[in-house]
């Protein structure tokens, strides 16, 4: 619950800007309220933070995310923003920063900025490559400074086109935390002269993430987009909330023992995770009125029926871990198959479960929640994000791909694993197209590389510049100051470099 | 049934990003027939060791299996892998007459101490040849590796005659093969061969070498801006 002291301490809080004062106001505000209810043993398990529910507030009035269909919009007008279809490609950039003004989020921000490149496409016949690149620059400094929050992403669609070009190239020139990006990949329309642009963008900026586009699309339909940090969702909907929880902990709440572990304690608190997410849900739709009154509702850029809600888990790695001890075998995940098979198991009895549990205003998924590896918050101490493997203990590359890589069909909304990689790669960044291909062949849904040396680093699925942290206490992207707790306590600037290099060559500039 | 080819391995890598294009399945064959000071991996040098595995080409197969989705093809590399050619041949056979390998391409990565015949065998099922040429003078080459340079600098002409010559690497030990005169040498002798010829400079460096080539300077910025130089 809020105190007087909580509201004192943001009112007079030097190292927040004004907008982020009022954010952190609100929240306190929405707090004063009781949380929706729910049983005791739910909200018990809530304070202990087995379930936990991403702290979006006590009285949920917008959903978590959402993705406008901004097409619509540019090509019918708004009656509520008062703007006319776009004309041209001057129209089409400035209606979309005003209906971005206009788009909620959990955080503040839109999640969600469109795919770029193909809302773009229908404006550009008769625009000169040099007008285009001042235009797109102007618009993408913009995004960063009007929306500064890591989370604010854009797609980009899988066949290079002039406006991903220029896309590209402007981001490694301005090298901005906004907008993060997704490269929807298909093994056929995307070429590899594409992808290997997009991979050199990733040596100078940390961006964009590559993205599986046949099997999002075979889970969400032609129109999806990957938001936040590797939240994929319907466009026309989103994820009403996230709820997630901490397999790590449901472990240590057991009696001990694997079989224990299925037959109850996972059960139990993956109940109370559903719990709590109806029970969200239901406030939102049915208590703030969102789907009533807001206007991308009432001009069709949203729709109820595209919105489901997300099953997220975590700490993964630590649970099964902490099962193998307890049945005494030697082992850990991602180090031995009876760890990662363990680990299988786990995250396909959860997927069965919540396919079967029913969740209100679900009807974007069936009328079921979609599951999420949910890839971490900056609280998390001890924990690992989602499926992923322990920070600092990671295999070398193929043995952490197919640790991870199997997990990723059943996650429709999304799951991450970083991959860090030297400055090898950068002399031979067609290999990292091979693994990148590979790893969508073997079934991988979502892909992240970082490069050691760049200034941005990835968080969970969003970056920060090294330079701002060095920066703190202040800083302008509000996302900067959850980078920082997580760069303190868990350790993400410390990932295994994979150097994936031959016992003969010596590294050498190529002529 | 008689017994399987075996071949003399040192070491295989799943994924290799310095040897040859793209994200490569890497196989180290023991046993070399130079003998260099400046080699990395001494012991790869010896045919036979208790260090390096038999394996046959059904046990290769299966590894590179399972890097396959992610690897765009296969180097062989060494010790030298012109020295077990019988076996390189029947492995890049299987490889191109199997339809689950058809993405991958075949490279060898070679000191080019192989005469032409061997080449004339691997060259339907190889798809280039990375070669090492330690020095063109041959004083300096033999030196170096303890062998002349003729029948290296016969596989540089030959291979890029059948368009199978990926690139050629030199390896620069300062003081040794790195003087202007001798790179300048070089350089014009490998366009000769080839105007448009694709060479890398391998810079000489301590890691790994016998206790003689130990006390050698290593190759510098300064040098390396100098080397580029002179073959750009």
């Amino acid at each position: 619950m809020t105190s007087l002291q909580d509201i004192r301490a943001v009112v007079s809080d030097p190292k927040f800007t004004y907008r982020q004062r009022i954010l952190a106001l609100a929240q306190l505000a929405e707090n004063l309220l009781d949380p929706p209810a729910v049983r005791i043993q739910c909200s018990d398990a809530l304070t202990i933070r087995i379930i936990c529910d991403m702290y979006e507030g006590n009285s949920p009035y917008r959903p978590r995310y959402l993705l406008p269909d901004y097409k619509k919009v540019l090509v019918n007008g708004s009656s509520f923003l008062e703007i006319p279809p776009a004309k041209d490609l001057d129209d089409a950039l400035a209606f979309l920063l005003i209906i971005y003004s206009s788009t909620p989020s959990i955080t503040g921000y839109p999640v969600y900025f469109g795919d770029l490149d193909s809302l773009l496409l229908p404006y550009i016949e008769g625009v000169t490559d040099e007008e285009l690149y001042s235009k797109l620059k102007r618009f993408w400094i913009c995004l960063d400074r009007m929306f500064p929050d890591a989370f604010a992403h854009t797609n980009l669609s899988p066949v290079y086109n002039r406006v991903s070009k220029i896309i590209l190239k402007l981001e490694r020139e301005l090298l901005q935390v906004v907008p993060n990006i997704s490269l929807k990949v298909d093994p056929v329309l995307t070429s590899d002269e594409y992808i290997l642009d997009a991979v050199k963008t990733v040596f100078e900026c940390g961006k964009p993430h590559f993205i599986n586009d046949v099997m999002m699309k075979s889970d969400l339909g032609e129109n999806y987009a990957a938001v936040s940090c590797y939240n994929s969702l319907k466009i026309g909907g989103g994820a009403h909330t996230l709820v997630r929880i901490n397999l790590k902990a449901a472990v240590e709440a057991g009696c001990g023992g694997v079989e224990s572990f299925f037959e109850s304690t996972l059960p139990y608190y993956l109940d109370l995770t559903a719990e709590l997410m109806e029970s969200r849900i239901l406030y939102l739709v049915e208590e703030s009125h969102f789907f009533e009154s807001n206007w991308l509702v009432t001009e069709g850029l949203l729709d109820l029926n595209k919105f489901s809600a997300m099953f997220g888990i975590f700490g993964l790695a630590e649970a099964v871990d902490i099962l193998m001890q307890q049945e005494g075998v030697e082992g850990t995940y991602g180090h031995s198959i009876v760890a990662d098979d363990l680990g299988y198991r786990m995250t396909s009895f959860i997927a069965e479960w919540v396919a079967k549990r029913t969740m209100p205003y679900c009807d974007g998924n069936d009328g079921f929640a979609f599951l999420h590896s949910q890839s971490g918050i900056d609280l998390d101490i001890g924990v690992t994000a989602g499926t992923r493997i322990p920070i600092g203990t990671e295999p070398p590359l193929i043995a952490h791909l197919k640790t991870v890589a199997r997990h990723h069909h059943l996650f429709q909304s999304g799951i991450s694993d970083v991959l860090s990689f030297d400055e090898t790669a950068v002399a031979n960044p067609q290999a990292v197209v091979d693994v990148i291909r590979g790893a969508f062949k073997s079934g991988m849904r979502d892909f992240t590389f970082n490069l050691d040396s760049n200034d941005f680093i990835r968080i969970t699925g969003y970056l920060v510049r090294k330079s701002d942290l060095a920066k703190m206490p202040a800083a302008r992207h509000g996302s900067t100051f959850l980078g920082a707790g997580s760069v303190a306590d868990s350790h993400v600037d410390q990932r295994n470099v994979k150097r994936v290099t031959s016992a003969e060559s010596s590294p050498s500039p190529s002529s | 049934m008689p017994k399987a080819r075996q071949a003399q391995v040192a070491s295989i890598i799943p994924f290799s990003w310095v040897d040859g294009p793209g994200n490569r399945f890497v196989l180290f064959f023991q046993g070399c027939n130079f003998n260099c000071l400046a080699c990395h991996n001494p012991h790869t040098i010896p045919l036979h060791t208790r260090r390096a595995n038999e394996m046959s080409v059904q046990e290769v197969l299966i590894e590179i299996r399972s890097a396959m989705p992610y690897v765009s093809g296969i180097t062989v590399s060494g010790g030298e892998a012109t020295v077990q050619h019988e076996f390189v041949l029947e492995l890049f056979k299987e490889i191109k007459k199997r339809s689950e390998f058809e993405h991958l391409t075949t490279m060898i990565d070679s000191n080019g101490n192989a005469p032409q015949e061997i080449w004339e065998l691997l060259d339907p099922y190889t798809d280039g040849v990375m070669l090492d040429l330690k020095a063109l003078v041959d004083a300096s080459h033999i030196e170096l590796t303890g062998s002349s340079n003729t029948v290296v600098l016969e596989s540089i002409k030959y291979l890029d005659s059948i368009n199978k010559l990926y690139e050629v690497r030199l390896l620069m030990v300062p003081g040794h093969n790195d003087s202007d005169e001798e790179l300048i040498t070089t350089s014009l002798w490998l366009k000769k061969v080839n105007p448009n010829m694709k060479i890398k400079i391998n810079a000489f460096k301590t890691h790994g070498v016998r206790a003689s080539a130990r006390e050698w300077p290593e190759v510098n910025e300064s040098d390396l801006v100098r080397y580029h130089s002179i073959i750009d």
